[in-house]
């Protein structure tokens, strides 16, 4: 036991020194950082500061929009003809303006003349426009809170119910996803680099020999057992690095992305189940990356081999788009309980939906029976095949070689 | 009490046949050169004895038991080929390695530096492994098998890419080893190592051993009746010579059964020859391996 803790504390700390370990352990928060300092850097660029007013002409056909014409940070102002407006416009005197013409009733169109290089109307302009059209044509007919309560966008909340006819535990709230969506990805990173370091390591003590120089000194056992728990360690460290500076990122988000962050909630037993699916799917990337180890002669062939397993892990996030759309689909169900998908999977649907009881046994249950047959079968591959050098053996050798150990 | 005890070891890989009835034994403070060329099966022996891999057929004894996981912390092993954990510096792999074999870190210490400073490397132990040439990072690999005084020591060609300065240094402290009631197996092709520092030889050729023993006897039963003479001198034909051969530095004479060497000498003396050396033929370890493998080598 001894010598496992030995090798924990050798591999562990050599994992969080390397170079890729940290990198990625700081990219997250930081790219997190500097998008959120992107998005208030354009924001600063492209919108108009709070006191600088925007004095938008318009030519009036119809004869009625001569009031609201102040709206705080936009000013109306009225010309008779298009020229003077055009004339007012060149000489820098409005910012723009808008052609109102005789049949607006019948078309609801308006023309914008502006100097701007643009694709289309901002959105604080389309609807400041329209804020003008629409109270002058509704006054006199509607009393004020009707004119407010056309202009206020329409507000539909969803209460989901559960079998009981009481208000499901979760709601459906786009907020619900946000969350579960970026743990499901730092964990697919999470367990790619594990997977990826527990090869790099192993391919490099084979090329170099120190295999046979460790395993004269600790059991196969022993030693891979270390280096699994080292880099699971190393691993749930990182998470837990990005869960500690997400309530920080969060609150910086939410100043910038405004209302979409603050329906954000954490689905119930989430932390608990975030916690168990990291530890276990890290295990299984851990064996699925001994038995790789064992049977190539250098790291990158491992790192070719193991694709096949971690592209499959990335299916979840690759269908994350039909998943939203079509949540209630039997092919999540399978994923969910299929080990290699599972973690991402369920880690997802968690934010959509309650997972029924036996869903969540059958992925635990067959995620740990995994593990423990792939933990049985990657040391007898690793003890047969370490040695073996420059040649990876055939699916016929290992299978030969599992049934005679 | 034999520390090693290898009997009747089969090892063959697919249609290969890589070690055929091994056996021998190595009792405390005796070294034994496990000799070949390569590919003769060395390595493998060596990989049996570690229980790295099972033998076909044959037993493996190590302090007088099968191999287990206890004995471990008692082996010292350098592997054929060798590789350093590149970001670690010299005195952190060793102190490592020495710890995984039960060592007290002050102890490993201690004995690294003594064990650095008789290589001639004690300044270097800060360097990181991939700053250091491949010559230095054997010295390491070498002293971290040895820094925890195991009672078996299983070295498989040491020497190789070492100066001779270093090379000096590492026999003496292999032979100090062997002072302090140490087995080692030394496995090489260099022969003349093995002749200058073992006790017993096992020569084996395609898996098949074809000599086990001795050293000096081994030597000795091979020694054919000839003398060499070392001398810048001519002289004429000698009696119950039957054959000349002439070497670099040396003229060998092949001589007939009923003639001594004595008899030789006293004919080159008559004649005034100046010898520089006289000396009865005894074959060398890589001679007598020629003669024993001969064309199957």
């Amino acid at each position: 036991m001894n010598k496992v803790i030995l090798l924990f504390k050798h591999e562990f700390i050599q994992a969080i020194k390397k170079p890729g370990y940290i990198i990625l352990t700081l990219a997250i928060p930081v790219l997190a950082l500097i998008t959120i300092g992107v998005v208030q850097l354009f924001s600063s660029l492209f919108e108009p500061a709070a006191d600088e007013l925007t004095r938008v002409g318009y030519v009036d056909q119809v004869g009625i929009f001569n009031e609201y014409t102040d709206l705080g940070f936009i000013q109306f102002i009225p010309f008779v003809t298009e020229d003077d407006a055009i004339a007012s416009l060149l000489e820098n005197k409005i910012n723009e303006f808008i052609l109102i013409p005789p049949d607006y009733y019948t078309t609801v169109s308006v023309q914008r003349y502006t100097m701007s290089r643009e694709f289309e109307t901002p959105v604080g302009k389309r609807y400041a426009i329209d804020n003008f059209l629409t109270r002058n044509i509704l006054k006199d007919k509607v009393p004020p809170e009707v004119i407010e309560n056309v202009l206020s966008p329409l507000n539909i909340s969803v209460i989901r119910l559960a079998e009981n006819g009481l208000m499901a535990d979760s709601q459906n709230n786009i907020g619900n996803i946000i969350i579960p969506g970026i743990y499901a990805f730092l964990l697919s990173m999470a367990l790619l680099f594990g997977n990826n370091s527990l090869i790099s390591g192993l391919g490099e003590e084979k090329e170099s020999r120190l295999i046979e120089v460790l395993t004269s000194s600790v059991s196969v056992s022993q030693m891979l057992i270390g280096k699994v728990l080292a880099l699971g360690a190393a691993g749930l460290l990182q998470v837990l690095l990005w869960l500690v500076s997400g309530p920080l990122i969060l609150d910086l988000a939410s100043l910038t992305f405004g209302g979409l962050l603050a329906n954000i909630q954490i689905p119930p037993n989430f932390i608990f189940f975030g916690v168990i699916y990291f530890v276990l799917g890290y295990l299984l990337f851990a064996v699925l990356a001994v038995m790789i180890g064992g049977i190539v002669s250098t790291a990158a062939d491992g790192h070719n081999l193991s694709m096949f397993y971690i592209m499959a892990g990335y299916i979840p996030l690759w269908t994350f788009g039909a998943f939203i759309s079509f949540p209630e689909h039997p092919i999540w169900i399978m994923l969910t309980i299929f080990p290699i998908t599972a973690p991402t999977q369920t880690m997802l649907r968690l934010g959509v939906s309650d997972i029924p009881t036996w869903q969540l046994t059958a992925s635990l249950g067959v995620l740990i029976l995994s593990i423990a047959i792939g933990q049985f079968l990657s040391v007898k591959i690793f003890r047969t095949f370490m040695l073996m050098y420059g040649k990876r053996p055939r699916v016929r050798e290992i299978f030969k070689a599992l049934r005679s150990s | 009490m034999a520390v090693v005890e290898v009997k009747n070891l089969y090892k063959s890989y697919a249609d290969v046949l890589a070690v055929a009835d091994m056996t021998f034994s190595v009792e405390k403070g005796e070294i034994l050169g496990l000799i070949g060329p390569n590919g003769a099966g060395k390595s493998s022996a060596i990989k049996m004895i570690l229980d790295f891999m099972k033998p076909d057929a044959g037993t493996v004894k190590i302090f007088n038991q099968p191999m287990n996981e206890l004995f471990k912390d008692r082996i010292g092993y350098l592997p054929e080929e060798r590789g350093l954990y590149k970001r670690l510096t010299a005195i952190e792999l060793i102190l490592y390695l020495a710890s995984l074999k039960g060592m007290d870190r002050k102890v490993a210490e201690e004995r690294a530096n003594v064990l650095l400073d008789r290589v001639g490397m004690l300044e270097n132990k800060h360097k990181k492994n991939k700053e250091m040439s491949k010559g230095m990072g054997q010295l390491i690999q070498f002293i971290v098998t040895v820094v925890h005084e195991p009672d078996l020591i299983i070295l498989d060609e040491p020497f190789t890419g070492l100066d001779p300065i270093r090379t000096e240094s590492v026999q003496a402290i292999i032979s100090d080893l062997r002072g302090q009631g140490k087995a080692v197996i030394l496995s090489t092709h260099q022969m003349n190592k093995v002749e200058e520092l073992c006790d017993d030889v096992l020569m084996i050729n395609k898996g098949h051993t074809v000599l086990y023993g001795d050293i000096p006897a081994s030597r000795a039963k091979f020694r054919k009746h000839s003398v060499r003479i070392y001398s810048n001198s001519q002289w004429s034909d000698l009696k119950g010579v039957v054959e000349t051969k002439s070497h670099n530095g040396f003229v060998e004479l092949m001589l007939e059964p009923e003639v001594s060497s004595q008899q030789i000498l006293d004919q080159l003396r008559e004649q005034g020859v100046d010898i520089n050396r006289f000396e009865v033929t005894t074959p060398s370890l890589n001679e007598i391996f020629l003669e024993l493998a001969g064309g199957t080598s």
